[in-house]
């Protein structure tokens, strides 16, 4: 079976503090996923992402929390708004848009970061290995740095 | 990543936390594998790294492998990052130089396949070395705090929070709306479970704010806006115009005779008339009279005057204006209160049609000494004595489907408190209560309600109403009796209903202006529901009161010494300070396009004209990242999340 690699961004106070809870009341889910906690999913820039499916990520699912209950007021906000116009380039990039997913979850939503990740990783399985990491673009990219 | 800097020696400390991690994550093997990766000076694995002799090794290893940066596999960083920079601290590393890699609630704790989970726990591992190579040494931020508090709201919980933080020795501003302090506990007649006359309880308090010489008392008042942050808040207060000047009113109450004008009085709930010019109650303070603009004639283009006329004091100016002026506060508490559910929200119980449906407070104002009636139980629409009295529970609470989820808390002892008291009021009446459970949680509580039922011979009937509608001269409580599962009618002279508690009306403008955030309700949100249920997330603001949840007096007193004692806190310090992992500019890159600006929620970002450059004011950046990401040029870096940083983690994550 195949096991996509999946990167997941989650905001410190919300989705990360969601999969802590996960973990406290022992939910299992599936271990695609990899978390890198950022302090807002505002901080989440469209070029991570790209470098994410670049580098052989085959999904990308960031965290946030519900409109209203942002942290920074409204950073949220930003995230829905960039991710919305980002899935229309991934489109014209040829890279399904499904591959990329914002969920709203909050601090006391154990078990909803625990379903969302397992449905995201069924989803991603389904459309297959994304086979974007270009040797030549990493490569290239790495002469440049 | 090619660094022009020497490559930092790197420690990893993998924890075993008993067989939490180590029974599914190979730790061993962990640690083996990280031993070679580039940038590890050292590895090795232990039982608890959280114990004495777990930090020890981590502090002794620091000394002696001369590290530059620690990572600690371990549980959340929530738990234990800050127990980790202290021991790091105590062998002289930078607290910034400590990542702490989340192997057991994000991978130990969710995972059961032990093969995939060691694999995950060493690509999270990876990822923060990726970071940790990167990380820089950073200090705090320091700010200096103002220690002077802002209370808004002058209620119980208001009141007894300024009383205490002024006893603290501190500066305290209460600022209310209305014309004087007092809230809803000075409408109640008597409290629940001892029958304390409530005015009695609580004008001494009333009277202690007016005289502390550490509280300024704003009433009339409001805040217009708020900008800064914990320790350095700036409040723009409104004044409204009273158009009576507090200090040279002397209550004569001359100009209240000769007032033409009459509005409903509000403390009364609109059960009797009050002048144009009143005092809001007899015990009010500050002891003024206020000139409502709404209903005098004075201040329209046709003058009366007659009130000026009379006022041997020359307190009265028609020309008053609302002022504005800016304060600086280092904390705020927020004791803005609740409301009642609109009667209108219920129409089926006809409380828009008949004048002896009423809500709880109304209840309470004709029980009052100092109501309407002096104290007589007599209905609104005649003045008769209701021979019946219906009290009905839960009216707008417990409702999932067509109002309040959640449960008020306090009408189950205020309705068994009223049925009570009318029993006294009218020995030979009948009251009724209709209710779906009875909840006499508290001290004391059970006791008051048996006697209610045992002493006074209440009635109590399990059930909804369903309807209310008037026959004749009597009003009709159509409902059902849950216990028998029959239909009942009820007849009754006047019925009180046990309206829910919901957010104060207008608050959510003023919750706006504070950006606090708020639960579904409109209630504030507690920065943590169990262990820091006075503090909001967000910092420098504490609750109070029914603005954070519908509670009874001892409640709300209790939270709000609470609140005073997180501001003392706040206080005790010398400084604050403030997260260094900012996002500041490099001038180098930035062109001075402000698309940073705008992202940012906290004016902390601005444009240096001169030098066509973005500046960032330190103390105010909170360290979101919102403007980093949309920085064109890369100018705006968080500090230690660099997009460097992130591509660093991605790659590590992704198998190098």
């Amino acid at each position: 079976m195949f096991e996509p690699e999946i990167m997941c961004f989650l905001c410190k106070w919300c989705t990360s503090t969601a999969a802590d809870l996960a973990g406290t009341s022992r939910m299992t889910y599936a271990p695609n996923g990899v978390n890198l906690r950022v302090m807002c999913s505002s901080r989440v820039d469209p070029q991570h992402i790209l470098y994410a499916f670049r580098r052989g990520a085959d999904g990308v699912f960031i965290g946030g929390c519900h409109p209203g209950d942002c942290h920074y007021v409204e950073g949220n906000y930003k995230t829905l708004r960039r991710v919305t116009l980002f899935k229309n380039i991934l489109r014209d990039l040829g890279i399904d848009p499904n591959r990329l997913r914002l969920e709203w979850i909050s601090a006391a939503e154990g078990r909803k970061f625990a379903e969302k990740i397992d449905e995201f990783t069924k989803q991603i399985r389904a459309l297959g290995p994304l086979n974007l990491n270009d040797q030549a673009l990493v490569a290239r990219e790495e002469k440049n740095e | 990543m090619k660094n022009d800097k020497k490559e930092k020696r790197i420690g990893l400390f993998v924890c075993h936390c008993g067989v939490n991690i180590a029974g599914v994550v190979d730790v061993e093997k962990v640690a083996q594998v990280m031993k070679d990766h580039p940038g590890v000076a050292f590895s090795t694995n232990y039982v608890y790294m959280c114990s004495d002799p777990g930090q020890q090794m981590i502090i002794d290893t620091i000394k002696e492998k001369k590290l530059d940066s620690i990572i600690v596999a371990a549980c959340s960083p929530t738990l234990h990052e800050k127990t980790f920079q202290e021991a790091a601290k105590l062998a002289g590393l930078n607290p910034y130089q400590i990542e702490i890699a989340n192997i057991r609630e994000q991978d130990s704790w969710v995972h059961k396949d032990k093969e995939r989970a060691t694999r995950k726990a060493i690509k999270i591992i990876k990822s923060h070395v990726a970071k940790a190579r990167l990380n820089e040494s950073l200090e705090p931020i320091k700010v200096d705090i103002k220690k002077r508090a802002l209370v808004i709201g002058g209620g119980i919980s208001g009141i007894q929070a300024a009383l205490d933080i002024a006893d603290h020795g501190y500066q305290v501003l209460l600022v209310e709306k209305n014309p004087s302090i007092g809230g809803k506990m000075i409408q109640l007649s008597e409290t629940f479970p001892t029958l304390d006359c409530s005015q009695c309880i609580m004008t001494p308090k009333m009277v202690e704010v007016s005289r502390h010489p550490n509280i300024k008392l704003l009433t009339y008042h409001e805040v217009e806006s708020v900008s800064g942050f914990i320790g350095n808040f700036k409040v723009k207060i409104k004044k409204k115009p009273r158009y009576v000047f507090e200090s040279l009113c002397n209550l004569c109450g001359e100009c209240e005779k000769v007032c033409p004008q009459i509005a409903p009085d509000e403390f009364n709930m609109g059960l009797s008339f009050r002048k144009a010019i009143y005092m809001p109650f007899p015990q009010a303070i500050p002891g003024t009279y206020t000139l409502d603009a709404e209903h005098c004639l004075g201040l329209k283009p046709v003058r009366c005057g007659k009130c000026k006329d009379v006022c041997d004091k020359k307190a009265i100016d028609y020309d008053m204006k609302e002022e504005f002026f800016e304060e600086m506060v280092g904390s705020i508490v927020i004791a803005t209160g609740y409301d009642l559910y609109s009667l209108q929200a219920l129409g089926e119980y006809g409380s828009e049609k008949y004048d002896d449906v009423i809500n709880g407070l109304e209840f309470e104002r004709i029980l009052s000494a100092s109501g309407p009636t002096g104290g007589e139980v007599r209905r609104p629409s005649d003045g008769k004595v209701p021979k019946n009295v219906v009290f009905v529970q839960c009216c707008g609470s417990r409702d999932t489907e067509k109002h309040n989820p959640y449960c008020s808390k306090i009408c189950c002892m205020y309705t068994a408190k009223h049925a009570m008291l009318y029993k006294h009021r009218v020995p030979d009446g009948h009251a009724t209560v209709f209710y779906i459970d009875v909840r006499t949680g508290g001290k004391a509580f059970d006791e008051f309600y048996q006697r209610t039922v045992e002493e006074d011979k209440v009635l109590y009937v399990r059930g909804k109403v369903s309807k209310i509608y008037k026959e004749g001269d009597k009003l009709i409580v159509w409902g059902v009796d849950t216990l028998t599962g029959k239909k009942v009618e009820v007849e009754a002279d006047m019925v009180v209903l046990a309206m829910a508690m919901v957010k104060a009306e207008g608050v959510d403008d003023l919750l706006k202006k504070l950006k606090v955030s708020t639960d579904i309700h409109g209630f504030l949100a507690e920065a943590h529901p169990k262990l820091r249920p006075v503090e909001s997330l967000n910092a420098g603001f504490y609750l109070a009161g029914c603005a954070q949840g519908p509670k009874d007096i001892p409640e709300a007193v209790a939270q709000a010494s609470a609140a005073a004692a997180k501001v003392g806190d706040l206080f005790a310090q010398k400084e604050l300070t403030h997260s260094p992992e900012i996002v500041p500019v490099n001038t180098d890159l930035c062109s001075g396009c402000g698309i940073c600006i705008t992202m940012c929620p906290y004016d902390a970002r601005s444009l240096d004209k001169e030098r066509g450059v973005v500046q960032v004011n330190e103390v105010l950046c909170e360290g979101c990242g919102a403007c980093a990401a949309a920085c064109p040029s890369g100018a705006a870096q968080q500090r230690n999340q660099t997009d460097e940083q992130i591509f660093a983690m991605l790659t590590a994550m992704l198998g190098g």
